[in-house]
């Protein structure tokens, strides 16, 4: 006959291989919006860039409003708060993240990729209406923004 | 009894034989005659060839080469050392021979087998003019005083005897794209194969650390864990040679999204080199038959 305490003992350890399990396969809502909401977030940068990238490369004619249009906007995606996109838990280890684990071990470093993005896309909103030689020159800064944070923020593809 | 002992002695000589066959061998005194070197070629070789990348340290210019970078593999964690102009911690005194020799043949200064860390199967494909204009370029570079750290290798793959025999297993100078088509093709094929080494991380290697030259630059895993290194055979890398060339020289995908990881280094090197180099690439690419992916 089992003891109260083998039975309490036997069903915390049953509960804690249950979590850990569950914890393995899962994410919860949090981590899983988070996920969403940030991988949307970069979705719509690179829909912002791809006008500007086409004109900066020459691949499409330049145009003062679509190319003014499409700065503007990606200033203000890239003025968002990401406070709550990076959930703990969700780095690169998790099913669809492509999350370095440093951005939690080195949150100032990755805060300041961020502001680095602000900046060059509000220098890039400034002047991307007036013609294609400044759109180019602004241009090269956004794109060493997106680079840099890639280069030490984000694991390559699975 | 008598049979054992001969065959112990048979078994001595085949080792010694082994050992002699493959001991270290570096280049013939003679190998820069008749060359000048060219410097500002030289630089052009430093970015082809990625040695900053390596051997630079983190948040230092590329042009700071202190070593201390950490590679990762199976076999133990490499170190990259110090390779700046500095007389005792760098190769400042380092004769031209020597330093070729580690490069093109991957022997050291002591006369060591170096370890394949350091891409020399790739680079023994190299130009001699292009090594000696490099070499050239290296001395101009400014000294660090940060000595080498010895690499974190563990048994038996710390004795560098063994390092003969994967030599000759895995050494071959010849080309992976055996014909070029055109000669922008086969200056691609110079800068991929042998300059650029991109088969060092993008082809998957055997259980001996060798190339496996059946799935040239067909993706494998990344040493480091995290993630896979893409398959850039035409299998997988659809984009138009147009594209590859201004991924090389803007980081910026087709999509817009940028090169990450390992690769922003990459394509910081590359941004420095011509349109023409950077299309000869996009064409090689382009060229090599085509691998599906590894089905898991």
């Amino acid at each position: 006959m089992p003891t109260t305490m083998t039975k309490i003992l036997t069903a915390a350890g049953l509960i804690s291989v249950m979590t850990v399990a569950y914890a393995d396969g899962h994410l919860t809502q949090d981590q899983q919006r988070g996920m969403d909401a940030r991988q949307s977030h970069m979705g719509l940068l690179g829909f912002n860039l791809g006008p500007l990238g086409a004109m900066a490369q020459d691949k499409i004619d330049y145009d003062a409003t679509v190319a003014a249009t499409a700065a503007a906007n990606l200033a203000a995606v890239a003025g968002i708060s990401q406070d709550r996109y990076w959930v703990e838990g969700t780095d690169s280890s998790v099913e669809g993240s492509r999350a370095k684990a440093e951005i939690w071990t080195d949150m100032a470093g990755f805060e300041a990729e961020q502001t680095a993005l602000v900046t060059a896309t509000a220098d890039l909103a400034a002047v991307a209406g007036d013609g294609l030689d400044a759109l180019k020159a602004a241009f090269g800064p956004v794109g060493q923004a997106c680079g840099s944070c890639h280069e030490n923020y984000r694991t390559p593809r699975q | 009894m008598k049979l054992l002992g001969r065959s112990a002695v048979l078994g001595l000589i085949v080792v010694a034989a082994g050992w002699y066959l493959t001991r270290p061998q570096p280049l013939s005194p003679d190998v820069f005659n008749g060359i000048t070197a060219d410097s500002e070629n030289g630089a052009i070789i430093f970015a082809a060839a990625g040695c900053a990348s390596c051997h630079n340290a983190d948040d230092q210019p590329p042009e700071l080469l202190s070593g201390g970078r950490r590679f990762a593999s199976p076999f133990g964690t490499f170190i990259a050392p110090n390779i700046s102009s500095d007389p005792t911690h760098g190769v400042g005194n380092w004769p031209d021979v020597a330093l070729a020799s580690a490069i093109m043949v991957g022997v050291g200064r002591d006369g060591e087998h170096l370890f394949p860390a350091f891409p020399y199967t790739s680079y023994n494909k190299a130009d001699v003019q292009d090594v000696a204009d490099l070499i050239a370029y290296l001395r101009t570079l400014p000294a660090s005083d940060q000595p080498s750290q010895p690499h974190e290798v563990g048994f038996p793959f710390n004795l560098r005897v063994t390092l003969g025999p994967w030599k000759a297993l895995f050494e071959g100078d010849d080309w992976a794209l055996q014909d070029a088509a055109t000669p922008e093709i086969a200056r691609g094929r110079y800068l991929v194969e042998a300059l650029g080494h991109c088969t060092e991380c993008h082809t998957s290697r055997n259980a001996l650390g060798g190339v496996d030259r059946s799935r040239w630059l067909a993706g494998a895993e990344n040493p480091s864990g995290d993630g896979r290194i893409p398959n850039i055979t035409p299998a997988a890398l659809t984009w138009s040679a147009s594209e590859i060339s201004e991924y090389l020289k803007s980081g910026f995908t087709p999509e817009f999204d940028t090169a990450g990881g390992e690769m922003a280094a990459v394509v910081r090197n590359t941004s420095k080199l011509t349109d023409g180099d950077r299309d000869a690439i996009a064409a090689y690419l382009k060229a090599i038959p085509a691998i599906a992916n590894e089905t898991p």
